[in-house]
């Protein structure tokens, strides 16, 4: 499977980064190099091997449903660019 | 605006598919430790995890896996030993991690099914029917975005962001709007019923959006829009019916549809188009790296099997069968699990001494429960767990009238007394107590009488009085009869014994 710059640039509109013809090429040659890899693994004869979801063949540790965080509102906000009345402002945003 | 009225058009066959979002009532969100409480100021209850800093990793909440567990039992699904998380990529502020973490091709919870009642209208006959459940999956809440005027800005408030969801996505089984929100309502009162969500539809406990298409019956599924975000039955009711109104009339005027999201407006009564498919999301799922598989393992699925009440379905086929009730009764009772409750031990508190409960009137029991204490508490809007008049008081009340001691009046006044004590108190307390009711009969004279040597002196001097009425009686006018009993009934204070005074009184009225 190959890549084309237009699915480069489709994946950074939806990711919404502003790409110039430039920095899309870039990206293009990377994540084609990438591909590339991929379609060496591909190669590799896998029948009759599950898929695995996680590297590790682990399973999730269960949390119990517990309240143990506190306010900590005024730290965070403390880095945000710009707050009012306990919110978090950003440019708006009508869909 | 189109006109509103519905044309039955049997040229055309609906076809609705719900997606309903239940907030699962844990004290924590899915993923971290911070508080799912309502109502907080913004963003006290949005933690490190909820606000995304680098850095963090979500730890999954055994609470939530619980819930999701018993809703499969509860609807006869299969609970995936194994199911993974993953994550559906799109970009909006109220998600501050760009991305949301759901379930995609393994959810927790399988095929299942619930069968709905569908209730008669004036040109119908109520019916049965079962929707199909195709899954049930876990995953987070997005925050909440504020548009009002902040300067050109919007404002992200984000103690929402990670409250645990359960979507519970149905076939497209419902083929009018009255079935889809006879489904919404039964999946409202099931999640209500196995505790696992509040069903505070204000506060978005329980949001619905519906997928609508029309077909020529025999044809393959037309395209279909999604109504978005519908919080009320009444507005998913009249969102469907101009949805599809509107489709109608857009196919036979030759148009086509297009698929789409779109908005109800309660205002105007409309549907309005959101976006359309070409600029809908690539969501991009894949298998959340940060979280492991989860493994249910077969004794957590039958601890929380034991864990399950009786459930709506079983209980109302029992109050049908066992306690002779009506399929309408039975339903009614069984539409939430208090009213359900209330109902079975006012029937236990209601039986005469050494009575065994296959003898309790049920039928009285379920009238008064629906007709008085139901109907009282949806005119007040209350919720249905807070009875004026507690389930041990009515039954005494009901008990009294079993034995004869009071008769219905009697004990119609005297509930209507304890529930205004209750409203007065705001609540806080039941009105009036078992003691307390007969207390008052002691003190007050409510024993009713029915000794028929009181009664005949009575309806005799009535008769006596009222000489031109009873002419008139006699002569035919039938519909006296219901006067004379008012008179004799006022006469006896209220106490005398219905039964035996209409008999008495038919008798010396005959002549």
């Amino acid at each position: 499977m190959s890549l084309t710059i237009n699915d480069v640039k489709k994946v950074a509109r939806l990711a919404r980064l502003a790409a110039t013809e430039q920095e899309a090429q870039i990206a293009h040659a990377q994540l084609s190099g990438i591909f590339g890899l991929i379609a060496e693994m591909q190669a590799v004869d896998t029948t009759g091997i599950e898929p695995m979801s996680h590297a590790q063949d682990v399973t999730q540790r269960l949390r119990e449903d517990k309240v143990t965080e506190g306010d900590q509102r005024e730290l965070f906000q403390s880095i945000a660019p710009q707050v009012e009345a306990g919110l978090y402002l950003v440019p708006q945003v009508i869909e | 605006m189109l006109h509103k009225t519905i044309v039955r058009a049997p040229e055309w066959e609906i076809v609705i598919g719900l997606e309903v979002h239940t907030q699962l009532s844990t004290s924590s969100k899915i993923f971290s430790g911070a508080s799912t409480a309502f109502g907080a100021e913004p963003n006290t209850q949005a933690d490190a995890v909820s606000i995304a800093l680098p850095g963090v990793l979500p730890v999954l909440n055994k609470g939530a896996v619980e819930r999701a567990i018993k809703f499969g039992l509860a609807v006869g699904a299969h609970i995936a030993p194994h199911s993974v998380f993953a994550r559906k990529n799109y970009f909006y502020p109220d998600l501050p991690k760009g991305y949301q973490i759901s379930q995609f091709d393994l959810p927790v919870v399988g095929k299942g099914q619930i069968t709905i009642q569908i209730p008669s209208t004036d040109s119908e006959q109520g019916y049965e029917k079962v929707v199909r459940i195709t899954r049930a999956h876990l995953e987070e809440d997005a925050g909440k975005s504020l548009h009002e005027d902040f300067h050109g800005m919007t404002g992200i408030d984000l103690n929402r962001a990670g409250t645990p969801l359960l979507e519970i996505v149905s076939e497209p089984d419902m083929r009018s709007a009255a079935e889809a929100v006879a489904y919404a309502k039964t999946l409202h009162s099931l999640v209500r019923w196995i505790g696992i969500c509040d069903g505070n539809m204000q506060e978005g406990s329980f949001r619905c959006d519906a997928n609508v298409s029309v077909r020529r019956p025999g044809t393959p599924l037309g395209t279909r829009r999604e109504i978005k975000n519908l919080n009320s039955f009444k507005f998913m009711q009249q969102a469907i019916d101009y949805e599809v109104q509107w489709q109608i009339e857009t196919l036979e005027n030759g148009g086509t549809i297009q698929q789409a999201t779109v908005l109800f407006d309660p205002d105007k009564g409309e549907t309005r188009m959101m976006r359309t498919k070409e600029e809908a999301h690539d969501y991009r799922y894949f298998p959340d790296p940060d979280l492991l598989p989860l493994e249910i393992p077969p004794q957590l699925i039958e601890e929380m099997r034991e864990l399950l009440p009786e459930l709506p379905d079983a209980m109302r086929a029992r109050f049908i069968k066992e306690c002779g009730l009506s399929a309408y009764d039975a339903a009614v009772l069984t539409s939430d699990w208090n009213t359900a409750n209330y109902f079975e031990c006012v029937a236990k508190y209601s039986l005469k001494d050494g009575e065994s409960l296959d003898n309790a009137d049920f039928k009285l029991c379920a009238n008064w429960v629906i007709n008085e204490v139901a109907a009282k508490m949806n005119q007040e809007g209350l919720a249905s767990w807070r009875f004026g008049v507690s389930d041990n008081t009515l039954g005494r009340i009901l008990q009294r009238i079993r034995e004869g001691i009071i008769n219905a009046k009697t004990a119609k006044d005297l509930f209507m007394e304890f529930w205004d004590i209750a409203r007065n108190s705001g609540y806080q307390q039941f009105g009036g107590s078992p003691r307390l009711v007969d207390q008052l009969i002691d003190e007050r004279g409510l024993t009713q009488v029915s000794d028929s040597g009181a009664i005949e002196a009575l309806v005799d001097e009535i008769i006596a009085a009222n000489a031109d009425k009873v002419a008139e009686y006699r002569s035919g006018k039938d519909k006296l009869f219901g006067f004379f009993v008012g008179l004799a009934m006022k006469a006896s204070k209220g106490k005398a014994n219905p039964v035996q005074m209409n008999d008495i009184l038919k008798h010396k009225l005959g002549g």
